[in-house]
């Protein structure tokens, strides 16, 4: 399989991710957006490891990557949470205290 | 094959895009993951592929579904969220796809494949070492250090979690 089809894939996945960001007013579906993004980041690295299938220094890095996206949700869906009992709504758009 | 797992992750990417219910999205979100796993096991990387299904499908999705209760009343009815901002996310998703694409078709990937080539022609391998004996043993001694500071942040991250989530404040004074 040609490298271009890996990184064109990751690339549609990440302005999917970004869409899904900058769109939705729910923060737990912006989480996901982050999610999409950090698996075309990984993508890449799988699929530039393969020109490199002694060292194999992509797919090491695409572990730590999953081990922060991990760490990333974990931390994120706990601010959430506060932020839930805090202003009752999840809802961006809403959460507005710093806005003049 | 290939193609297949491409069209999943894309059409359940684009279902988290355009679904409005939370819970579609978050059951789409794990198609997506699926296929960029299998996608993964075709690209050479098997433990890869094991660890995405684990932790992502297995945590993270929880995780997220886990969220959608605790922070929504249930009542019955669906979990909506709405959209803003369509029209400039629609630019900005087009235009950066667009630029992608052309960097990547402007990149000469045969050079570096072939440089690829050269490296590994020098390399002599001992033994026949499988996928996850090369991550195995790269992780108890190239990658040490980096192994280590990922145990740690994961630890400090999810006790960091628990105590935000769940702290309380104490009504006797400590």
């Amino acid at each position: 399989m040609a490298i271009e089809h890996y990184f064109i894939l990751s690339a549609i996945l990440f302005c999917i991710g970004m869409a899904v960001i900058i769109t939705k007013k729910n923060a737990i579906v912006v989480l996901m957006g982050v999610e999409l993004i950090l698996n075309a980041a990984n993508i890449n690295f799988i699929a530039i490891s393969q020109l490199d299938n002694i060292k194999l220094g992509g797919q090491f890095f695409a572990l730590f990557v999953i081990v922060v996206a991990a760490a990333e949700a974990a931390v994120g869906l706990a601010i959430i949470l506060k932020i839930y009992k805090y202003f009752s709504t999840t809802n961006l758009d809403e959460i507005n205290q710093l806005k003049g | 094959m290939f193609y297949f797992f491409c069209g999943v992750a894309v059409l359940s990417a684009l279902v988290v895009l355009f679904s409005k219910n939370i819970l579609y999205a978050a059951f789409s979100l794990v198609a997506t993951f699926m296929a960029v796993a299998g996608i993964y096991v075709i690209a050479g990387a098997e433990f890869v592929a094991i660890t995405q299904i684990m932790v992502y499908v297995g945590g993270i999705v929880v995780l997220l579904i886990f969220g959608v209760m605790l922070t929504n009343k249930i009542s019955g009815k669906a979990m909506i969220t709405e959209s803003r901002n369509r029209f400039s996310a629609a630019v900005v998703m087009l235009s950066l796809s667009a630029l992608l694409i052309y960097a990547i078709f402007q990149m000469n990937f045969t050079a570096l494949q072939g440089q690829a080539l050269i490296e590994n022609a020098n390399y002599k391998p001992t033994e026949n070492l499988t996928n996850i004996n090369q991550l195995g043993i790269g992780l108890m001694s190239d990658y040490i250090l980096p192994f280590e500071i990922a145990a740690v942040l994961l630890l400090v991250a999810l006790i960091g979690a628990a105590t935000v989530a769940g702290y309380k404040e104490r009504s006797d004074g400590h």
